[in-house]
């Protein structure tokens, strides 16, 4: 391949990631997909490409934990908002009250995390000074900008029993906010440059918004009495449903982008996902009629739906981090459009 | 260039001209400048470098960046590594061998910097307005606004712009816009010792990169070849463009970068249709069974 000590100087790894080094010869190139790959399991052919030194062409997300977290606790708040209404008007108010607390505190603790996450926190305002479509997060600050006091006062009213008509309001205005405040992360997400990212924006909103609504069932499991939990354990079911539907097409569709999601930190997150979900759908079944039975349950398929957000943040960053993912589409993209000239 | 008949859009994009819905060449025009400079940039004609750094000194000097420590990355003479918040130009050091197989190497070397793209990513996304378009064309992040949310950073399809761990802002090259302003060429351009950097009005210079690419091919270097230089690509054309002696991810660049918001109206009705789900999806739990 390459002759001289000098020349495979590729970060000291040539090879190891598939990547040849950048002053590489011509012959290393990547064997194209479905010709030679007939028979073999592997997810994706082994690709061979050049890159510089072997490292990122992009940059990884500067964001931390926060912003998974709120992934989780925005999207647990939004469908717990929009379930409360449900349950508001069809005459539940033990299921109603628990709902809108939690979502009055998930969504605190979010905006907390979002402020914390920023590089500079006592800036957090100038997120106020725009409104840009553009910006999938300048339209979630202004989407959480309507939905937290309508959330805040819905828990405040239905804590306190005061003002019940305002509170009334507040449900059915959060209630009907609450899907976008869980599906726009999706969105904020999917328009970044990271590949496993950008190539779901496809199924990232329904695999977001199921997962939402599997936390939110999962609250109302663990918040009420069995008897009473009838809405939330069907929610929970559609939701986990809209998640593990939404999950399989991203896998199939992504092709090479979908490999971060099944390989690494993100692919243990997301297998125990996973598992959990469908754990906790039978627990619901088989002992949903137990308090303690339905307890597990919630808990369970909460910790489904955050592992799922910590799953899709982790594979953003894992395709960042290698160069593979950004290189190999685009030059196999570049020759299909203008062979070489 | 303003008006163009039908009959001359069908030519090759004239300057001053964008294909419908894009900023295409004049993106001051398209956010909002009416009488303005003409759009400037930089052409980096790689196969004169002579990988001083030369450009990395001036651009660090001339924008008060701080410095990144002193760090051997084991790459050739690259310890830069990479553009960031506090690297604004970096100057890449590939050793490979020569095309005649003699076992002889070849050094390519070459300055990258931002693209200040007509389709930017880092501004599209900027939910604060910090980034933003000058009336020279080129993309700015004003610090005073930044709050550092980050997005920008992860948007960028060139991996340029970085958040400052020091001061939390995001920060990048400005194409030394203070400079700009009072007619002065940017640092970088007027420290390079070889005019691989050349600076001026985008048009002349994709004129003078054409032909040096036609040169070069002419010479027998058939591997030239000119980099973010058409304004059909996936972010508009660049305002930064390069001749490059090999293919771009050689040098750390994507091989067909595209603006990732190209994609947002389609993210923005299946999200929408994500909720209508979810709203539905709680009509059902609610309205059926007896609990």
């Amino acid at each position: 391949m390459c002759d001289g000590p000098a020349v495979t100087a590729d970060g000291g790894r040539p090879g190891a990631d598939g990547s040849q080094p950048g002053g590489g010869d011509r012959h290393g190139r990547k064997q194209r997909g479905g010709r030679q790959r007939s028979g073999e399991k592997q997810l994706v052919p082994e690709a061979t490409f050049r890159s510089y030194y072997g490292r990122p062409v992009i940059k990884e997300t500067v964001w931390g934990p926060d912003i998974p977290s709120y992934l989780f606790l925005g999207g647990l708040a939004g469908a717990s908002s929009t379930l409360a209404a449900g349950a508001h008007l069809t005459g539940r108010p033990e299921l109603a009250r628990a709902l809108k607390c939690g979502a009055a505190g998930a969504i605190s603790l979010s905006m907390a995390a979002l402020v914390h996450d920023l590089g500079r926190p006592t800036r957090f305002v100038n997120m106020l000074r725009v409104l840009k479509v553009t910006s999938p997060m300048s339209v979630g600050t202004w989407i959480l900008s309507g939905y937290t006091p309508l959330a805040l006062t819905a828990a405040a009213s239905a804590v306190t029993r005061k003002l019940p008509k305002a509170g009334q309001a507040a449900t059915i205005a959060a209630g009907l906010l609450g899907p976008a405040v869980a599906s726009y992360t999706a969105v904020l997400l999917g328009d970044t440059a990271a590949p496993a990212w950008h190539e779901a924006h496809r199924e990232l909103p329904f695999l977001f918004a199921g997962s939402a609504a599997t936390a939110a069932g999962g609250l109302g499991m663990l918040a009420v009495r069995p008897g009473r939990a009838g809405q939330a354990i069907r929610f929970a079911v559609l939701g986990a449903a809209g998640e593990i539907a939404a999950k399989s097409l991203l896998l199939q569709r992504l092709g090479p982008a979908a490999e971060p999601y099944q390989t690494g930190r993100a692919g243990q997150l997301m297998d125990i996902s996973e598992v959990l979900t469908s754990t906790g759908l039978a627990v619901a079944v088989l002992a949903g009629r137990s308090r303690a039975g339905a307890a597990l349950a919630g808990l369970t398929l909460m910790a489904a739906s955050a592992l799922t957000r910590f799953g899709v943040f982790e594979a953003g960053r894992a395709s960042a981090r290698d160069p593979k993912y950004t290189i190999v589409p685009q030059r196999e993209r570049r020759q299909d459009v203008s062979p070489e000239s | 260039m303003r008006t163009t008949s039908s009959e001359t859009k069908t030519n090759q994009t004239e300057p001053g001209t964008a294909p419908a819905g894009r900023p295409g060449l004049d993106p001051a025009a398209a956010a909002g400048y009416s009488d303005h400079p003409p759009r400037m940039g930089f052409f980096t004609d790689t196969s004169v470098c002579i990988g001083c750094k030369a450009c990395e000194v001036a651009c660090k000097e001339w924008n008060n960046v701080p410095e990144d420590g002193l760090v051997l990355t084991g790459m050739s003479y690259d310890n830069t590594a990479d553009l960031t918040a506090s690297t604004w130009r970096h100057v890449a050091f590939i050793e490979q061998p020569a095309s005649d197989g003699d076992g002889d190497l070849r050094w390519l070397m070459a300055s990258n910097v931002c693209k200040h793209c007509s389709e930017a990513g880092c501004l599209d996304v900027c939910p604060t307005g910090a980034l933003m378009r000058t009336e020279f064309g080129t993309v700015v992040v004003q610090d005073d606004i930044c709050n550092g949310c980050g997005y920008c950073v992860s948007a960028c399809p060139f991996g340029v712009i970085g958040r400052s761990e020091t001061d939390g802002g995001a920060h990048k090259c400005t194409l030394c816009y203070d400079r700009l302003g009072d007619g002065l060429m940017p640092a970088c351009a007027k420290a390079c010792p070889t005019e691989s950097i050349q600076f001026g009005p985008l048009d002349e210079l994709r004129e003078r990169a054409q032909q040096r690419v036609d040169v070069l091919h002419a010479a027998g270097e058939s591997r030239a070849q000119l980099y973010g230089a058409d304004p059909a690509d996936g972010i508009g054309g660049a305002g930064a463009m390069f001749l490059l002696l090999d293919d771009p991810e050689v040098y750390g660049l994507p091989p067909d970068p595209v603006v990732t918001t190209r994609d947002l109206p389609r993210m923005w009705r299946l999200a929408a249709t994500a909720a209508g789900s979810l709203l539905a999806a709680a009509v059902v739990a609610c309205a059926t069974g007896r609990q």
